[in-house]
C-alpha cells in the first residue's frame, strides 16, 4: 500500500524542507544557549532568535519586541488568557470569547471561572461565525478581556477580526485572538486589525512542533502580562526558559516563506477546495458544508455525509488521512462542540470529516479523495438503514428511537 | 484506533447485507440505537417453524458496529428462535476482539436479535420471551 494522502492539514503540517534546512545547523555546530552573552555560541544563537523575531512580526505587521516565543499556541494562549486575568483582574471579572474556540481556550476559560472570573460564551450563527455586533451585546463595564479566534480549527470560519478589534479598542477592552489556523493562510495585520494579543504555532504553517510565540502589544495600548512560567526571566520577563532555539529558527523561517507565498498558495488551495467540493456536493445527495461558505481559510472543507457514520467512513477511506471532527476531540467519541454551536444536529455531526489541504497538496491527491470518498459513501450507505429510511419518506426526526444504554 | 482483522473482514465484507419484507407475517424486524448516539441497527428474521432460515442487517455505525450486527446475522441464521435467543454480546466481544470503548456495539447487536424476534413472536402472536 501506498502511503496515505494526507487531507488533515489543520491537524499539523509537514515540516518544509527549506525550513529543516534552515534549523539543522542549530542542532549541530551552532548550538549555543541565546541567553549566553559571554561568548560566541551565545551570540549566533541570539543573532538567530533575532532574525527569526523579525521574520514573524513582519508576518503579522507586528515589532519584533512585540513576539514572545513559548513551546506553541495552547502554552501561548494560557499566557495570554491567565497572564491578561491576573494582570487586569482587579480592574473588572469578566471575559468574553465564544462556544467555538479551541478547547485550549475554552479550558482556559474554565480555569479562570474557578478563579472567580466571570465568562460569557458567545453563540456563533450556523456558519460558526461571530458578529462584531454578537460580541458587543455581550461586553460589560467589568469586562477586562475578549478571546475570538481568527479561524475555526474544525470547520475553517474566518471571524471578523477588524471590527471585533475596533470595537475591543473602543471600548477599551483588551482584544485575544488564537490566530493559530490563520496566520500564513490569511492575511494578518495586528495593528490594521486591532489585536493586542495573538498566538501562533509553527507545526501549522510548515513548521516543527514545540515551537510558537504569542504577538503582545507595546504601544496603544501597552499590554501587562503576569508570567505563568517564572525562571530567569527571559523574553522581557514574560516566559521564562531557555529558548528553543531551532525551534524558533524554524518557525521564523516558516513564517517567511508563508509571507512570499501567501498570495499564490491561498489561491490555489481555494481552487483544490472547490474542485473537491464540486465533486462531493455536486454528485451525491444529502451531503452539506458545515462552515461559511465564503469566509473560511482556503484549506478547510468539513462535510457531513448524512446517514454515514463518521469513524465508519474514515474507515472506508483508509488510504486517505482525515479528521472527524478535530483530531483534539475526536478520541471521545462526542459530538463536536463547534457543530453542536452552529446548531448542526448530533445525528449530522457524527456524519462529519474534515478535510485539510495544504502547500503539498496535489489536484491529482484531491482527485482521487474525492472518488474514494464517493465510492465509501455510496457503499456505506447501502449498508444505512437510515439512508433506506430517508429514500422511503420516513421522517427520522419522528421516529422513537431505543436507545437506553 | 486499530481494528481486530475480524472486524475489518465483517466491514469490508459485511454478511447478510439487506432487507426482508417487513410485510411478511413471518418476518421479525428489529431496530435498536439512535442517530445521535452514531449507531443504529436494524436486523431481521425470516422464520419457518422455530428455525431463522434468513437473516438480514442493515447498520448505521462504525466499523465495530457494521461488524457486531454482521456477525450477529451469521450466527444465528440457522439457529432456532431459542438458540438465538442465547447469543450474548460478550460472545460477539470475544469473537471480533472489540476494545473497551466498543463493547457497546455489541450490547446493541445482542439487543437487535431480541428485538427483531419480539416483533416476530408479536407478530405471530405468542407468548413474548425474553424480550430485551
Amino acid at each position: 500500500m501506498s502511503t496515505p494522502i494526507y487531507l488533515d492539514y489543520q491537524a499539523t503540517t509537514p515540516v518544509d524542507p527549506a525550513v529543516l534546512e534552515a534549523m539543522l545547523p542549530y542542532f549541530g555546530e551552532r548550538f549555543g544557549n541565546s541567553a549566553s552573552r559571554g561568548h560566541a555560541f551565545g551570540w549566533a544563537a541570539d543573532e538567530a532568535v533575532g532574525v527569526a523575531r523579525k521574520q514573524i512580526a513582519e508576518l503579522i505587521g507586528a515589532s519584533p519586541k512585540e513576539i514572545i516565543f513559548t513551546s506553541g499556541s495552547t502554552e501561548a494562549i494560557n499566557l495570554a488568557m491567565k497572564g491578561a486575568a491576573a494582570m487586569y483582574g482587579s480592574k473588572g471579572r469578566h471575559i468574553v470569547t465564544t462556544m467555538v474556540e479551541h478547547k485550549a481556550v475554552l479550558d482556559t476559560a474554565k480555569h479562570l471561572e474557578q478563579d472567580g472570573f466571570e465568562v460569557t460564551f458567545v453563540e456563533p450563527d450556523s456558519s460558526g461565525r461571530v458578529s462584531a455586533q454578537a460580541i458587543a451585546a455581550a461586553l460589560r463595564e467589568d469586562t477586562i478581556l475578549v478571546a475570538v479566534m481568527w479561524a475555526n480549527n474544525e470547520v475553517g470560519t474566518l471571524n471578523p477580526i477588524r471590527e471585533i478589534g475596533a470595537l475591543c479598542h473602543e471600548r477599551g477592552v483588551l482584544f485575544f485572538t488564537d490566530a493559530t489556523q490563520a496566520v500564513g493562510k490569511v492575511p494578518v495585520d495586528v495593528l490594521a486589525d486591532g489585536v493586542d494579543l495573538l498566538c501562533l504555532s509553527a507545526h501549522k504553517l510548515y513548521g516543527p512542533k514545540g515551537s510558537g510565540c504569542l504577538y503582545v502589544r507595546r504601544r496603544n495600548p501597552r499590554v501587562r502580562l503576569v508570567a505563568q512560567i517564572d525562571g530567569g526571566g527571559h523574553e522581557r520577563g514574560m516566559r521564562s526558559g531557555t529558548l528553543n532555539v531551532p525551534g524558533i529558527v524554524g518557525l521564523g523561517k516558516a513564517c517567511e516563506l508563508c509571507a512570499t507565498q501567501l498570495n499564490g498558495e491561498s489561491a490555489r488551495l481555494l481552487e483544490l477546495r472547490e474542485r473537491f467540493e464540486g465533486q462531493l456536493l455536486g454528485t451525491l445527495d444529502f451531503t452539506h458544508l458545515n462552515g461559511h461558505p465564503v469566509e473560511r481559510i482556503p484549506g478547510c472543507s468539513n462535510i457531513s455525509f448524512q446517514y454515514v457514520e463518521g469513524e465508519s467512513l474514515i474507515m472506508g477511506i483508509k488510504d486517505i488521512a482525515v479528521s472527524s471532527g478535530s483530531a483534539c476531540t475526536s478520541a471521545s467519541l462526542e459530538p463536536s462542540h463547534v457543530l453542536r454551536a452552529m446548531g448542526v444536529s448530533d445525528e449530522l455531526a457524527q456524519c462529519s470529516i474534515r478535510f485539510g489541504f495544504g502547500r503539498f497538496t496535489t489536484t491529482a491527491e484531491v482527485d482521487s479523495a474525492a472518488a474514494q470518498v464517493k465510492e465509501a459513501v455510496t457503499r456505506l450507505r447501502e449498508l444505512s438503514p437510515l439512508y433506506e429510511m430517508a429514500l422511503e419518506g420516513v421522517d427520522l426526526s419522528k421516529v422513537q428511537w431505543q436507545a437506553d444504554h | 484506533m486499530a481494528y481486530s482483522n475480524k472486524v475489518l473482514d465483517h466491514y469490508n465484507n459485511p454478511r447478510n447485507v439487506g432487507t426482508l419484507d417487513k410485510g411478511q407475517t413471518n418476518v421479525g424486524t428489529g431496530i435498536v440505537g439512535a442517530p445521535e448516539c452514531g449507531d443504529v441497527m436494524k436486523l431481521q428474521i425470516e422464520v419457518e417453524g422455530d428455525r431463522i432460515v434468513d437473516a438480514k442487517f442493515k447498520t448505521f455505525g462504525c466499523g465495530s458496529a457494521i461488524a457486531s450486527s454482521s456477525l450477529a446475522t451469521e450466527w444465528i441464521k440457522g439457529k432456532t428462535i431459542g438458540e438465538a435467543l442465547a447469543v450474548k454480546n460478550t460472545e460477539i466481544v470475544e469473537e471480533l476482539a472489540l476494545p473497551p470503548v466498543k463493547i457497546h456495539c455489541s450490547v446493541l447487536a445482542e439487543d437487535a436479535i431480541k428485538s427483531a424476534i419480539a416483533d416476530f413472536k408479536a407478530k405471530r402472536g405468542t407468548q413474548i420471551g425474553g424480550q430485551a
